[in-house]
Order: C-alpha cells, then structure tokens, then sequence
C-alpha cells in the first residue's frame, strides 16, 4: 500500500511539524543542536535583542575546537591564547552558555573536542535523529543514520528559539559503493574518489545515501570520514543506515539510552533503513575495488588524484589553470614529484582513534624527513587520552612530529596553528581550498597513511610502499 | 510576522561587477582568520581579504573591487558554484556589509543561498547564455525586480529566476523567519508532546 520509502524520507516525516505547503517550507523539529564559538555569538545576540530563551537546553550541546588553542600551555597552564579575538570568543561561548543554561564541554573538560568528534563519543549522535550545527561538516553524523547538516548562524538563532528549522525538502541520491576496498586504501580514499566523480557541486540540493558492500564492511570511524566529506560534493548531508556495527558502537557510549529503553531504541533504529524497491532521484556506482590512495593536487576536494598518477593536463580550464598557479604544480607531472612540508593528521574526518592507530603504523620506526614539520592533533580530548594509554603519542614523538591537545587546529587555521605562504601540506582535513590552512598554504589532501608515508619521504607517497 | 528586521528588497538596479572564477568558496569570501569576531558588523572589509590585498595589507590594484568601475556596485555575477564550502554566514555578512544586494550565477551552494536569503541577499541562478553575457559584458547595468523574479539586461529579453515563494515574502517585506517559526508554537508544543526521545 504504502510506497518503498527512502531512509532520508523516513527521519524527514517524523520530525514535520508543519509539512511543506506550496507557500510555506516545512517546519522540521531538531533533535540535537551542537554548538561551538565561532558560529554562535550573533545567534545568541539575537536571543537577547528579541528577549527569547533557549528552547530546549536539553537538546542542545556546546563545546570550544575552532578557536581553541592546542598547546598544553595554554589549554592547561593558564599561559595566554595567542590570538587575543580567539580568546575572546571563547570567553563569550563561556558567558553565553551561562546565561541561556546551555551544557557546555568547555576547554579544559576532558569530553571536549571537534564537536563532530564528540557528538558520537558522547552517544548523543544516534540513528534516526535531526541534527544540526553551525557547521557544515555536520554531515559527519549521519554516518549513524541520522539526518545531520550545517546550517548558518541566523538558523542557529531559529533552533536556539523554537528547536526548529524551516526547510525544503531536498532531493534523494544513492551513492553505491560495491566490491571491497584493497589494502593500503581507505574510506578517505574512498570518498575522494567520489567527489571527484560527483563534482564539487553534483550533491548540491541532494542529501546521499552511502549503500553498498564496501560500506557495510566499515567501522563507524570510517563511516564518519565518508560522511563527514559529503559537503565537499555539494552535499548537505550524507547518510548510512544504521546496523549492527552501528549499535555495537552505540551500546559502549555513555549518552545511548540503557536497559528497556535501549531496546526500544533499537526497536525504532532497525525500521530505519531504506525500504527494498524505495527510488532516488540520482545515483552514481563505485567498484571499490578499482580504487587506489588518492590525494588532491588543485584547490577544491574534487581535483584528486591517485597518489601513484600525474597531475592531469587540462590547460585552458580556467579554474584548473589558476589551480595549477596556486599550487605551483605542472600539468601531466608525478604527483608524487611534489615537495612536502608540512603534514597535518587531525580534524573531523580523520582525527579519531583509528587514524591516529593507522598513521602511527605507517611511522613506527620511522623518522619524519628533516624539513618536515609533522603535527598530529587528536579530534578530542577523550581520543587523545585512548590514543596515549596505547602509546601513540610516543610514536608519533619519537618519529619527530608533534603532539598536541584536540582541537580543529590547522585544518582551518584559526587558532594560530597555519602552514606558511607557499608551502606544501599534505593534510588528513577535508578542505584544500586557497589559503584554507593559512595564506598563501598549498594543501594534498589524504589519508592519514598517506599522509604519515609522505612526512617519512619528504613527498608525496603511496602509503603502501612502506606497509609491504 | 510583522518585525521587519533587514531592509525590505523590491527592485534592485545597479552595474554589475564580474567575479568570473568558478567555485568561488567561503573561504575566499573570507578566510577563517576573521571569523574570531562576535558580532556581525564590519565584514565588509575582510571580504575577498586574499584577493584584494597584499601580504602587508595594501590594495592589490588589479583586484576588481580595487578599481574605480566596482565603486557602487551593487550585484555581484560570479563564476559557477558561489558559495561551496564553509556554513559560515560570515560570508553574505561580509556582501552585505560591503554593499552587495545580489549575487548571479548558474550555480549557488545550498548553505550560501539559504544564509544570503536571510540576511537580503538575493541569490540569482539564471541559465547558461543569460549567465555568458554577463561575465562577457561587466558593469552592464541590470535591474532585479524581486516581485516578478526577473533580471532585465536592456536590449535583452527579461530572464526569469527560480524564487522560493516565502523566501520572496520575507525578503520584499524585509520580515525574517524566526518571527514565523515563532507564530508555530502551538504546532511544536503538540509535536513535542508526542515526541519520543
Ligand atoms: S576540523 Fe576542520 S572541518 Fe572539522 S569542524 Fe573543525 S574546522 Fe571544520
């Protein structure tokens, strides 16, 4: 009777509270709003100016990673923030979380982190849920089957005030990724490859749906990655059916509801999954078999790539040519001819435990080429205390790279953490625009295998020749 | 909803100034390092801040809106694809505040679009030749009149644009969307009750 129904369009019509009308968007009901400082100051100004109060604290979640130092000193030993605004805006956070009852993981907290890091370390990331932040990498969470997405901050305002949004609906499209993935290549890899395929702009107006083997064969971690990166296809939101690896995951954190209501949560997170027969209204095949470590060599997440292959020659494209400017690189050379030197493993798509594990791997009992200024930042203080209870950091140190406290740190750039005017940073984050990572900064970005392999070399290198 | 809050738009008329780069990202619009700011007001001069200055800050003169012919103008025609990246709002703020009232092209990025509409920043996505032109002709002078949802290039046939019609609404009656989800506390106290959590 009723129509197959997408996954999307199954968390979309629960949480209408008012459904679209020719005139009028839906009113969507937000489950969990995260929160950090750069995005809401004028947000929570606004409160103020219409004498509103938060809504709903208990749906709303605050932490500090932008911004935020990532020195020891200054995180813990009451030393100065460099930057005097940053110091600023971490303060206001602190004022403003006062005022309106907001729960606040502030900077010394041993939960705080990449919000997109902590959402799901906390168990407050779960199948079936809206989620928004005032960032776009809130993709990252639908890795759980959650509608998540970024919005702006004058929405951040609408959430704070009603816990609701308005929206259009957006459309449907399957990314399918068939076949398994081969050794030495990871979901990073993955998803690269697929925005390369899809176009920086091909998602846009689209939420995704992740299907396939090769998906249901990944950890969380690595779902998060795919997920977290689905903004860079244009993409608001990506999403993964939740399943037993999912659950596995959930059942450890201490935010998932426990005992009989954690069954009746899994109850209503296993009708989740896309109905057999449901459509989308786009789809793109992947064999993920076929791929191999890939890096970017131009100036959006779409120009990649294999880290074995050349630079491609597409003289005359316009954005490629000042591409190719930017990044001092010349058409139909190796990839791997270009310099290294900077490497960055951190940030909300690889800056979890598992890339810590896998970039550790790759340097053990290596040392990071001299000129190479190696830093390694873990997306939260709770994967920072794992990662040092199995001696990461100890690997990391002895290889010569640094090791820092969580935080968004040279993904952005924001907090004083920046790679000089024109150098090469081979970086694990998610953006390689112009002077993302710091004026003048030429960001590859990969996999933290890769990532780690080219710090050891001083250029560009496939990881799997140091894993053989 | 009847706070009007940001400057009703009706028609906007001005010569254009053409951005032709694709995929121009809000980290062009404005890097991360001015986004420590609290407040809203006096982006305007962190806009395009790569672009348009020089490592010691001096106006890069070549940059478009360093030359004469960008003074006053008011609609920005980009390459395809304004808008990837970053959600930060930072960016129609630093438009606004510097005098935009319109951005063209054939492509906008979802968060961008949504956050320009609600700051009276009209985002205009028109076909492919209407789009040729303009970056082929920069400083045409083009009127925008919101309620028919048409550009006018004199000498050219009037092209329409796709509107959200409550977008519409809001941007001509210069009221913004927290006043209508506020209207709806009825309908959120009702689903709240029902909600399971
Ligand atoms: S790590 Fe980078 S992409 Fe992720 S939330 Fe922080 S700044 Fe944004």
């Amino acid at each position: 009777m009723s129509a197959p129904k997408t996954m999307f369009e199954k968390v979309w019509t629960a949480h209408e509270v008012v459904p679209e009308t020719a005139d009028t968007p839906a009113v969507i009901f937000i489950d969990l709003h995260l929160t950090h400082e750069v995005t809401t100051p004028q947000a929570f100004s606004l409160l103020r100016e219409r004498r509103l109060r938060l809504r709903r604290p208990d749906l709303t979640l605050a932490t500090m990673d932008h911004a935020t130092p990532t020195r020891t000193e200054q995180v813990f030993g009451g030393a100065p923030i460099t930057i005097d605004s940053a110091a600023k805006q971490i303060r206001q956070l602190e004022v403003n979380c006062a005022e309106f009852g907001v729960e606040l993981l502030g900077l010394q907290d041993a939960r705080r982190g990449i919000v997109h890091i902590i959402g799901p370390e906390l168990g407050v990331t779960q199948p079936g849920k809206t989620i928004v932040c005032g960032d776009s990498h809130t993709s990252t969470h639908g890795a759980f089957g959650a509608l998540a997405f970024g919005i702006g901050t004058t929405e951040v305002g609408h959430v704070l005030a009603t816990q609701c949004l308005l929206q259009k609906k957006p459309k449907t499209f399957a990314i399918e990724v068939d076949g398994s993935l081969a050794a030495g290549v990871t979901p990073k890899d993955l998803i690269l490859a697929i925005i390369g395929k899809v176009g920086v702009s091909g998602g846009t107006g689209h939420v995704f749906e992740y299907r396939g083997a090769a998906i249901r064969a990944m950890s969380m971690d690595e779902r998060m990655t795919v997920c977290n990166m689905s903004i860079e296809a244009g993409a608001r939101a990506g999403m993964i059916a939740p399943d037993e690896t999912t659950y596995a995951y959930l059942a450890d954190t201490p935010r998932t509801p426990k005992g009989a209501a954690w069954e009746a949560a899994l109850a209503r997170w296993r009708s989740l999954p896309s109905d057999p027969g449901a459509t989308f209204d786009k789809a793109v095949h992947i064999d993920a078999a076929t791929l191999e470590p890939m890096v970017t060599y131009g100036t959006n997440p779409g120009m990649v790539v294999a880290v074995s292959g050349h630079v491609p020659d597409r003289k005359g494209d316009s954005v490629f040519d000042a591409a190719m400017k930017y990044m001092g690189l010349n058409p139909g050379e190796p990839i791997g001819n270009a310099p290294v030197n900077v490497v960055f493993v951190g940030s909300c798509t690889n800056g979890r435990l598992s890339d810590l594990r896998a970039a550790a791997r790759v340097l053990r009992g290596h040392k990071v080429a001299s000129g190479v200024h190696m830093l390694v930042v873990p997306g939260s203080q709770e994967v920072k205390r794992l990662a040092e209870a199995e001696g990461l950091h100890e690997v990391f140190r002895a290889a010569g790279a640094e090791w820092r406290e969580s935080g968004c740190s040279m993904c952005l750039g924001m907090n004083g953490d920046t790679v000089g005017k024109g150098q090469y940073s081979v970086s694990t984050s998610n953006r390689n625009f112009e002077g993302r990572q710091g004026v003048g900064a030429r960001t590859l970005l990969a996999s933290p295998e890769t990532a780690a392999a080219s710090a050891i070399r001083g250029r560009v290198t496939d990881p799997r020749e140091l894993l053989s | 909803m009847t706070t009007a809050v940001i400057e009703p738009i009706v028609t906007i008329r001005s010569r254009t100034v053409v951005m032709p780069s694709t995929n121009i990202d809000t980290d062009q619009l404005i890097p991360a390092r001015f986004l420590t700011t609290t407040t809203k007001e006096g982006l305007g001069k962190a806009l395009f801040a790569d672009w348009r200055y020089d490592a010691d800050g001096k106006p890069q003169p070549d940059f478009i809106l360093n030359r004469p012919e960008a003074v006053g103008c008011r609609v920005l025609v980009a390459g395809r694809n304004i808008g990837c990246g970053s959600s930060r709002e930072h960016a129609p703020w630093a438009l606004v505040d510097y005098g935009f009232q319109a951005v063209i092209s054939t492509e906008i990025a979802d968060i961008f679009r949504n956050n320009s509409l609600k700051n009276g920043l009209l985002p205009v996505v028109v076909d492919e030749t209407t789009h040729g032109w303009l970056l082929a002709n920069p400083g045409a002078k083009v009127e925008i009149d919101l309620a028919s949802a048409t550009l006018r290039i004199p000498g050219r046939a009037a092209v329409s644009f796709p509107i959200d019609p409550f977008a519409r609404y809001c941007l001509m009656n210069g009221v913004d969307e927290l006043g209508f989800l506020l209207s709806k506390d009825a309908a959120i106290k009702a689903y709240e009750a029902k909600r399971v959590s």
